[in-house]
């Protein structure tokens, strides 16, 4: 990615307005660059309400990038983001994000319980006193993850796939409408993804948006109804069923998955 | 026996104590976002700050001072910062480069410029001048309700003793952000936490607290306030709510245990003077840290390898 691309890339938001549509999630002519090196190039996306959603792609794709640059977390050169046809600062309530697991310090001092605590921030507020029904909402939310014993532990203590859970209790104590995780399966045991596929179909049943950074490419037909294949740019996205295919795949991975690897995918046909 | 202690010893171990109290609070979180390095950076670059301003003023009265030092800790800021981000290299490094060589340039500054006739020395600004704030106007304890006697305290007392209740409301009213922010910088930014706004408030405190206690006890007094009693308070729990009170307790028996240690130790010893009572405050928290070290009841951790992100 020259630099004269990305300056073209700066001034290609300047043109767009925020998509007026009712997506949990739309990004338009999306840029973000550390640098001279583009991380995602002139991205156009809307997610559809009630989906599950995989964003699937090698590594530094951008896929992180992507959803943090639509939060706002990290500074975009260009583009519209909007979600539920709205900015997104004045619907964040309403959405949940469970970063990486290694992307904090599980040495910090504090108790599964408090972690998930810190999804009731915005009922809490600054000085609001946490009371009992603060605590038995947290616990609940332990519970839908099988964590609910564990709550009085220092989080250091937890294998991976616990610390993994806590995150989405968390995440659950928001009580959102749109869900993005980063790698939410991302060295975690089978139980964890196990817990964790299931507390995800359960949200979506209850008609909430889904949106995971994805790496592991033998799940996404089991798991996911919508895919978004990205490598910087775009490749495809849309329903599993159409847009998971063969060629799709090698387009994103650059011709560098084997034909072995790609005929153990339960491919959509081509 | 009281009247001397009330007289001699009652406002440096007050002054201390509320030091110790408004470095070690900011330090909890310095600690553990791992900035520890930002205290010693600023509490550094007060030095040179306080010379220019007296160069500028020509006067050692207080507000000058503290103003210079706190420009000096902002622009020492602002300077690790555009090195980081122009030289791309990581911030420890980024703070060393600039705090030792404006700590140098302050030395250098402070030993060509004809600050001789006033107490302005590198020796004062290391250890500061704990032991001569004295309260001569204090009997003895009937002092305390003597409004005349009360209003001929050093300043200095005041002047720490509101900085480290600004320091306390601080940290309380900005808690949960400081400790969300402080565990998980990408959910707090995720849920509309200002972030970068809330890291420049904390080093604007850190900075404060620097300012005023090296104005009462020297610099190296307030680094080992920073890092030492957080560091041995991690040591004694897993929760951040008990280990701030830990590091107010360490921090306040490191000021009294010090200062008396340096006031009457080496009497005891046969000794004829008395040692620096910063040095030995330092030395105590000091040795607080190595006791949690070995007897902490939380110092073994099973944590996960930190790993930086994918992008």
């Amino acid at each position: 990615m020259n630099s004269a691309a990305l300056e073209l890339a700066a001034r290609d938001g300047e043109t767009l307005t925020p998509p007026v549509t009712e997506s949990p999630l739309s990004v338009r002519g999306m840029t973000v660059s550390y640098g001279e090196k583009a991380a995602v190039f002139s991205f156009d996306l809307s997610i559809p309400a009630g989906s599950m959603v995989a964003i699937v792609g090698p590594n530094g794709a951008g896929k992180s990038t992507l959803i943090k640059a639509a939060l706002g977390a990290v500074p975009k050169l260009s583009g519209a983001v909007a979600s539920f046809g709205q900015d997104v600062d004045a619907v964040r309530h309403r959405i949940a994000y469970v970063p990486q697991r290694a992307s904090v310090d599980w040495d910090f001092p504090a108790r599964v319980i408090d972690v998930v605590m810190m999804g009731l921030y915005r009922d809490l507020g600054l000085l609001g006193f946490a009371r009992k029904r603060h605590r038995d909402q947290a616990i609940a939310c332990l519970k839908r993850v099988g964590m609910d014993e564990f709550s009085t532990r220092q989080i250091g203590q937890l294998s991976g796939g616990q610390q993994q859970r806590v995150f989405l209790a968390r995440a659950l104590a928001q009580n959102a409408d749109l869900y993005l995780l980063d790698e939410p399966f991302a060295g975690v045991d089978a139980a964890t993804e196990r817990t964790t596929i299931d507390v995800l179909k359960s949200l979506k049943a209850e008609g909430r948006t889904i949106v995971c950074v994805h790496h592991d490419l033998t799940t996404v037909t089991e798991y996911f109804d919508h895919v978004v294949l990205m490598n910087i740019r775009k490749i495809a996205d849309g329903p599993v069923e159409e847009v998971f295919t063969a060629d799709n795949l090698q387009a994103t991975y650059g011709g560098r998955l084997a034909t072995a690897q790609i005929d153990q995918l339960h491919l959509a046909s081509t | 026996m009281s009247s001397e202690f009330v007289q001699l010893s009652l406002t440096p171990l007050l002054i201390g104590i509320f030091a110790a109290i408004a470095c070690a609070l900011p330090g909890n979180f310095l600690v553990l976002r791992r900035q520890a390095l930002i205290g010693d950076a600023i509490s550094h670059v007060v030095l040179p700050g306080i010379v220019v301003s007296f160069l500028v003023t020509r006067s050692v009265s207080t507000w000058p001072m503290m103003v210079g030092a706190a420009c000096a800790a902002l622009l020492a800021v602002g300077l690790i910062e555009l090195i980081r981000r122009l030289g791309r290299i990581e911030p420890g490094a980024a703070m060393g480069v600039v705090f030792t060589s404006m700590f140098a340039g302050g030395v250098l500054l402070l030993e060509q410029s004809d600050t001789s006739t006033v107490h302005l020395d590198v020796e004062h600004a290391l250890y500061g001048n704990l032991e001569s704030l004295i309260w001569f106007a204090a009997d003895d304890w009937h002092s305390l309700l003597d409004w005349k006697a009360l209003s001929a305290l050093p300043p200095e007392l005041f002047r720490i003793a509101i900085v480290a209740v600004l320091i306390t409301l601080f940290i309380i009213i900005l808690w949960r952000p400081l400790k969300i922010s402080t565990f998980d910088e990408g959910f707090a930014n995720a849920i509309g936490m200002r972030t970068q706004l809330l890291g420049f408030a904390l080093v604007v405190a850190t900075a404060i607290a620097a300012v005023a206690a090296f104005d009462a006890v020297g610099a190296i007094i307030v680094i080992a306030m920073f890092i030492c009693p957080p560091a041995a308070a991690r040591l004694m729990t897993n929760r951040l709510e008990t280990q701030i009170f830990w590091s107010v307790f360490f921090a306040t028996a490191s000021a009294v245990v010090g200062y008396v240690a340096a006031g009457y130790g080496p009497l005891w010893l046969g000794a004829d003077n008395a040692v620096s009572a910063a040095g030995m405050i330092a030395t105590v928290s000091g040795l607080i840290l190595a006791a949690a070290c070995c007897f902490g009841p939380h110092r073994t951790r099973t944590s996960a390898p930190l790993a930086s992100g994918d992008q």
